[in-house]
C-alpha cells in the first residue's frame, strides 16, 4: 500500500501496528478493538509543548475512562527515553516507541515530518471497530488541547447508543 | 479543531470569582494553577493590567490545577475556594494573592500547613479550612473549573480569555496585552 502523504481521513481503517510500550512489552492496535482509542502523535519527549499537552491528557484520565477510551502517546523516542519521561511526569497512559524502523507507524498514518525526523503533532480518535472517526493535525508548536478529543468521543458514544 | 474551540464556556457568571465592576468595558478571565511558575509571572502581569485599566477591567480567576505535575496545586485551589466560602470574596482574593506571593518561597510554601496559615491571614477560620482540605470539600468546584477550561480550549497555564475569546498572544508583553484588552 502506498504511504499517505497527509493525515489519514475520517472513515479510513486505522493501520495496524505493533510497538514497544515498555522495554519488554509490546502493544498491538488490534488488541484494543472493542473500545475507542485516542492516538496522540507528538514530536518528542521532554520538549515543553509536548510536556504540557501530555500533562493535560494525564489530568483527564478519569474522563477518558468514562468513555472506555484508551489513550496512547506515540513518538519516535526509544523505550528507555519514554520510561524516564513517563516516570517523571507520572503518566497514566502508555507511550509507544515508533523507533525502529523510525517513524514507520507515523508514516502509515501520514503524519511523519521528513525534514525534522519526528512525527507531526496529530490526534486520531478510532472507534471500537478500528475506524478513524476524527483526526486533527496541529501546528507543531501549538498544543491542541483536549476539547476536540472529548467532543469526538461524545459523538462516538451518541452514535453508538 | 471543534468549531467552538477558544470560546469561554460557560460564560462568566455569579459563580465566578471576579474583581472589578460587573459592567466593566472588558472582562479578562485567567485559568491558572497556583503552583505553576508561569502563573506566578502572570500574577504580576495581571496586577499591572489592573493598575493600568482601573475600572475598565473586570478580572476573573478560574482554577486549572495540573496536579500530577504540581502536587500542591489542587490543595492550593481548594484552600482558596474554602476561604471564599467561609470568609467571603474579599478574603478569597487575599488568599489568591497570598498563594502567588509565597509560591516561590520554598519547596513547602504551598503545603497544607502553609496554606492554612495564609487562609488565617486572609481572614478565614484556620480550622474550617483545614477540615475542608481533609474532606476535599471544594474539590468538585475546582474540578468543574478545570473541565470548563478543557471545554473552552485551555491547553496549559496560564490561559487567558478576553471577553470570552481565548487570547493567543504573548501575555508576558504587558503593552501588547493592554492593547488587546483595549481593542
Amino acid at each position: 500500500m502506498a504511504l499517505p502523504l497527509t493525515a489519514l481521513a475520517v472513515g479510513a481503517l486505522a493501520p495496524e501496528f505493533v510497538l514497544h510500550a515498555t522495554p519488554d512489552q509490546r502493544l498491538t492496535l488490534s488488541e484494543l478493538r472493542g473500545q475507542p482509542v485516542v492516538l496522540v502523535f507528538y514530536p518528542a519527549d521532554w520538549s515543553p509543548v509536548c510536556g504540557d499537552q501530555l500533562a493535560l491528557y494525564n489530568e483527564l484520565h478519569t474522563e477518558f475512562a468514562q468513555f472506555g477510551a484508551q489513550l496512547v502517546g506515540i513518538s519516535v523516542d526509544g523505550v528507555w527515553c519514554h520510561r524516564a519521561f513517563s516516570e517523571t511526569r507520572h503518566l497514566h497512559f502508555p507511550l509507544l516507541a515508533d523507533f525502529e524502523p523510525k517513524g514507520a507507524v507515523a508514516r502509515s498514518y501520514g503524519v511523519y515530518r521528513e525534514s525534522e525526523g519526528t512525527t507531526e503533532r496529530a490526534l486520531f480518535v478510532i472507534d471500537r471497530d478500528g475506524v478513524i472517526r476524527w483526526s486533527y493535525v496541529s501546528p507543531v508548536g501549538v498544543n491542541p488541547g483536549a476539547d476536540g478529543i472529548l467532543l469526538a468521543l461524545e459523538t462516538l458514544k451518541s452514535n453508538q447508543s | 479543531m471543534s468549531s467552538h474551540a477558544g470560546t469561554l464556556q460557560p460564560p462568566v457568571g455569579a459563580h465566578d470569582h471576579a474583581q472589578g465592576p460587573v459592567d466593566a468595558a472588558v472582562t479578562l478571565v485567567e485559568y491558572g494553577d497556583y503552583q505553576c511558575p508561569s502563573c506566578f509571572d502572570a500574577f504580576a502581569v495581571v496586577q499591572e493590567l489592573q493598575q493600568r485599566l482601573g475600572t475598565d477591567l473586570r478580572f476573573v480567576f478560574r482554577n486549572f490545577p495540573l496536579s500530577e505535575m504540581h502536587p500542591h496545586a489542587m490543595h492550593a485551589a481548594e484552600a482558596a475556594e474554602s476561604v471564599g466560602v467561609h470568609a467571603g470574596e474579599e478574603a478569597f482574593w487575599k488568599m489568591h494573592d497570598a498563594i502567588y506571593e509565597h509560591q516561590q518561597d520554598s519547596e513547602v510554601a504551598l503545603n497544607d500547613a502553609h496554606l492554612v496559615r495564609y487562609a488565617k491571614a486572609a481572614g478565614a477560620d484556620a480550622n474550617l479550612v483545614a477540615a475542608d482540605l481533609l474532606a476535599e470539600a471544594h474539590k468538585a468546584r475546582v474540578r468543574a473549573d478545570f473541565m470548563s477550561g478543557v471545554r473552552s480550549g485551555v491547553n496549559g497555564t496560564p490561559t487567558f480569555f478576553i471577553n470570552g475569546v481565548r487570547f493567543d498572544g504573548d501575555w508576558g508583553d504587558v503593552d501588547m496585552f493592554e492593547a488587546a484588552l483595549r481593542s
